[in-house]
């Protein structure tokens, strides 16, 4: 069979390469998207002190380190045994919205953004955040450098630096804010809340104004009707930082709700030979293989899952534009992977509406934003919900304190099947039926996994190179029959490009 | 200098987290300068060059590659060969590069282990056919093929020929810039050196200072601290007494100690037993089995206490390799 193998795939959080095989009439018969890494956290964690992990495990990812310094904060809380005062939570969701409103922005503006407002099969020297710049000016490119710059700032702030912070402990965090900070919090909440709807502004205009980009959300290139994973607060509308964790069908019925810590009766994790990052699945619906539907335990943890998985969101402006998603797409559940996108700045809303909410909170400057725990420590999970999807620590200790186990299933592994069943299916979709494998079509296949803002660095708990596309065509003895424009090449990795 | 050609600059990521690529990124608007000062020719976060660009340029074309990540598979030493190869300035950039961080204390296992625990161990993971991922895996399609796991992270230096390093985890956005301005003054150190402050984070923390003298150690959950007063004083084990300076002491200065992410001060090779050799003179008392007690009940983990981001850069290195299936280096 021929191969298609785009290695590595582009604008994302690590690594990963896809191998398209084309049968004898040139269509797609099959779709391998591999994950060529693994760091190996959950064994060299084993023997470290339990109140490092918030440190320790943030650098499973650079770019979301905030996400596992709060689940692990979290599970110390759970291994110690020790509820953080009201302060202490307050003080974690509104570093933690803070966070979240900036990591939106980041994936939206930088990684999927270009596929929208430069155009799926622009050129590739155009196709990037420089090209967004060019496209629609300076000043909304000032406007995101302020909402990142913000975000960060305040980041560093409440959790001393701007990556890898340093605060959260069992039973609460190392520091507070004062009266002066909690002002300047609550000024740039604003202005996040004004940068989310300006953001929502120019999707409505730049996506769903244009009839081909909205054919192309609302088609059926980019479909899976699978289970949605998302934490739900009380009420069972969508939350970040705390919660039960809601999953519901391909018919939007609810499938299940637990807590983080029940996450073993639920979840399961499968490993293929072929790539380092394993495939979790419902327990109770067990593996079906890579399909969909109500008989297949695949599910998404997304913020369109998200979305799916609640009733609502808390915040009175978010709620309106969730409203407004579901009317315009048709009704719950969306099984549209592209509207993932719309989802994440429904999300960027309901981050900042919540930031500026905690920062007027009375408690939020008080002094109690810690307590020592007195029991001793055993066993605890964590979790919250990353950018990325449903993040679970889970960790057991000896009675010092010191890891004897330590289990992680991070945002993007949850999405690994479904992702894998989108490409393949993009692909299908896309290439094949005498059509020629232009760049620009497999750029489209590459939309399929953008759209989930994967991190496969999170997710092998690594974060190799992200190196650029290359695609040569080869026939099955390993002869050369299609170089694909400026994506010449001899590769990177000999063993990428050899053919059975 | 705007009548100079632009030189040719180049970032990479290989094994680390992204954080250093976020760092970069929150040089905000000085990106901006960056671009003015330099023809950035491959930076795969942010420029669409391909590799195939950095193979067909000519040797020693790129004027400097700033390069974060260790060495753990055959792809990442791939890069690194390459990049190498075709820049004249190669800094290790970050603290994965310089002294392997964080990911750097699986050197203190290794590959047989961290696949038992990851496919087979960990709770979640059902896996009765005991299947681990493969370097070659023929599927009904074809061949499909992963990178080559290596046993031990390895620096970059540990891999090729290293001129500059710039500390941190990851270096701070100030540090990164006054680092841009000294290689485009050309006012740099000797060839070999880190590019950074040679002082002590104690050197900029803002804490208060009397004598130290410690007869416990805590934990971090231990104690609450005062949030005015040195924390090693107070008996936390912060490591800013051994690390070198240019966070600008930001963790203690929220109560947190110093985990020693900017690595050794200059002079210093094994930053460990640089922090060992620090606290033993701050602790109050000269018989052996109290301080033998003092030590184990206050420091139960000292690799993962001194050698935390230093581990796979340090004497030690790694843990001896057992015998056994994927015990020993494949490279």
């Amino acid at each position: 069979m021929k191969r298609i193998s785009i290695d590595p795939i582009t604008r994302l959080e690590g690594h990963g390469k896809i191998d398209i095989f084309l049968d004898d009439q040139g269509d797609v018969a099959n779709v391998y998207l591999q994950i060529p890494e693994l760091r190996g956290f959950e064994q060299f964690c084993v023997g470290r002190p339990v109140e490092d992990m918030p440190n320790l495990t943030a650098r499973i990812c650079g770019v979301c380190p905030e996400a596992h310094h709060m689940a692990a904060t979290k599970a110390l809380d759970a291994v110690f045994h020790v509820d953080p005062p009201p302060t202490a939570k307050k003080l974690r969701e509104l570093f933690y919205s803070i966070f979240f409103a900036t990591d939106h922005t980041t994936h939206f503006y930088a990684l999927a953004g270009p596929d929208f407002v430069v155009g799926p099969t622009a050129p590739v020297a155009e196709r990037n955040i420089l090209g967004i710049i060019h496209k629609v000016g300076m000043d909304i490119a000032g406007k995101v450098l302020k909402m990142r710059r913000d975000g960060h700032h305040l980041i560093e702030m409440m959790g001393g630096r701007k990556v890898h912070p340093n605060w959260g402990l069992p039973g609460g965090v190392s520091h507070g804010i004062n009266e002066e900070q909690r002002r300047e919090i609550e000024q740039l909440g604003h202005d996040a809340i004004e940068f989310a709807q300006f953001s929502l502004k120019l999707f409505e205009d730049v996506v769903l104004g244009n009839s081909d980009y909205l054919k192309l959300v609302t088609g059926d290139i980019y479909v899976h009707r699978t289970y949605n994973m998302g934490t739900v607060d009380g009420n069972d509308c969508v939350n970040f930082y705390d919660g039960q964790i809601r999953v519901t069908g391909p018919d939007g019925k609810e499938h299940a709700k637990y807590p983080a810590a029940d996450y073993r009766e639920y979840i399961a994790e499968r490993v293929e030979p072929w790539s380092y990052l394993k495939f979790p699945y419902l327990k109770k619906v067990g593996w079906k293989g890579f399909v969909d539907g109500a008989d297949s335990g695949v599910y998404k943890a997304t913020p369109l899952s998200r979305l799916n998985a609640a009733e609502g969101m808390p915040t009175t402006l978010a709620q309106v534009e969730y409203e407004k998603f579901y009317d315009t797409l048709g009704g719950k559940p969306v099984h549209h992977t592209l509207a993932t996108h719309w989802a994440r700045l429904i999300e960027l809303l309901y981050a900042a509406e919540r930031w500026v909410e905690l920062a007027r909170d009375s408690e939020i400057t008080g002094k109690d934003y810690r307590v020592l725990p007195t029991e001793t420590p055993t066993e605890g999970v964590g979790g919250v919900e990353a950018p990325r999807g449903t993040l679970t620590h889970h960790y057991v200790t000896d009675d010092r304190g010191i890891l004897t186990k330590v289990n992680l299933i991070v945002g993007t592994t949850n999405n690994n099947a479904p992702i894998s069943m989108s490409v393949k299916r993009a692909a299908q979709a896309l290439i094949g039926k005498g059509k020629a494998a232009t760049e620009g079509l497999l750029n489209m296949v590459e939309m399929a996994f953008r759209a989930y803002d994967p991190c496969f660095g999170c997710a092998t708990h690594s974060l190799p190179g992200q190196m650029p596309l290359q695609v040569t065509i080869r026939s099955p003895q390993g002869q050369i029959l299609q170089k694909l424009g400026q994506y010449v090449t001899t590769g990177p990795d000999p063993l990428t490009l050899s053919v059975p | 200098m705007n009548d100079e050609p632009k030189g040719k600059l180049a970032l990479y990521w290989a094994a680390s987290c992204g954080g250093c690529e976020i760092a970069v990124l929150a040089l905000n608007e000085k990106i901006l300068d960056v671009d003015a000062l330099f023809d950035i020719v491959f930076w795969p976060v942010a420029v669409d060059a391909k590799v195939h660009d950095v193979e067909e340029m000519a040797d020693g074309s790129i004027d400097v590659c700033l390069f974060n990540g260790g060495i753990r598979t055959s792809e990442q030493e791939y890069m690194a060969r390459l990049l190498r190869k075709k820049s004249k300035v190669l800094v290790a950039f970050g603290s994965c590069s310089h002294e392997g961080c964080i990911p750097g204390l699986a050197n203190a296992t290794n590959r047989r282990g961290i696949f038992d625990t990851v496919y087979h161990q960990t709770p979640s993971t059902e896996n009765p056919d005991g299947i681990e991922p493969q370097s070659k895996t023929q599927m009904a399609e074809g061949t499909l093929h992963l990178p080559v796991f290596y046993d031990t992270l390895r620096t970059l230096d540990q891999t090729v020929l290293v001129d500059y390093y710039l500390p941190g985890c990851p270096p701070e956005a100030d540090r990164i810039w006054d680092a841009i301005t000294a290689i485009v003054g050309n006012d740099l150190p000797p060839p070999g050196s880190v590019i950074g402050a040679e002082t002590t984070v104690c050197d900029e923390c803002p804490l208060k200072r009397n004598e130290k003298k410690i007869k416990k150690f805590y934990r971090t959950w231990e104690i609450i601290p005062d949030e005015e007063t040195c924390l090693l004083e107070q008996g936390l084990v912060c490591c800013g007494i051994a690390t070198r300076a240019g966070c600008g002491a930001r963790c203690p200065q929220v109560a947190s100690p110093c985990i020693g992410c900017y690595g050794p001060n200059k002079g210093v090779h094994d930053h460990g037993a640089r922090m060992m050799a620090a606290l033993s003179s701050v602790i109050d008392s000269d018989d052996p089995r109290e301080i033998d007690r003092i030590i184990r009940d206050g420091i139960p983990d000292p690799v993962g206490t001194f050698y935390r981001f230093g581990l796979a850069a340090s004497h030690l290195r790694r843990a001896k390799p057992t015998d056994g299936n994927g015990a020993l280096s494949k490279r």
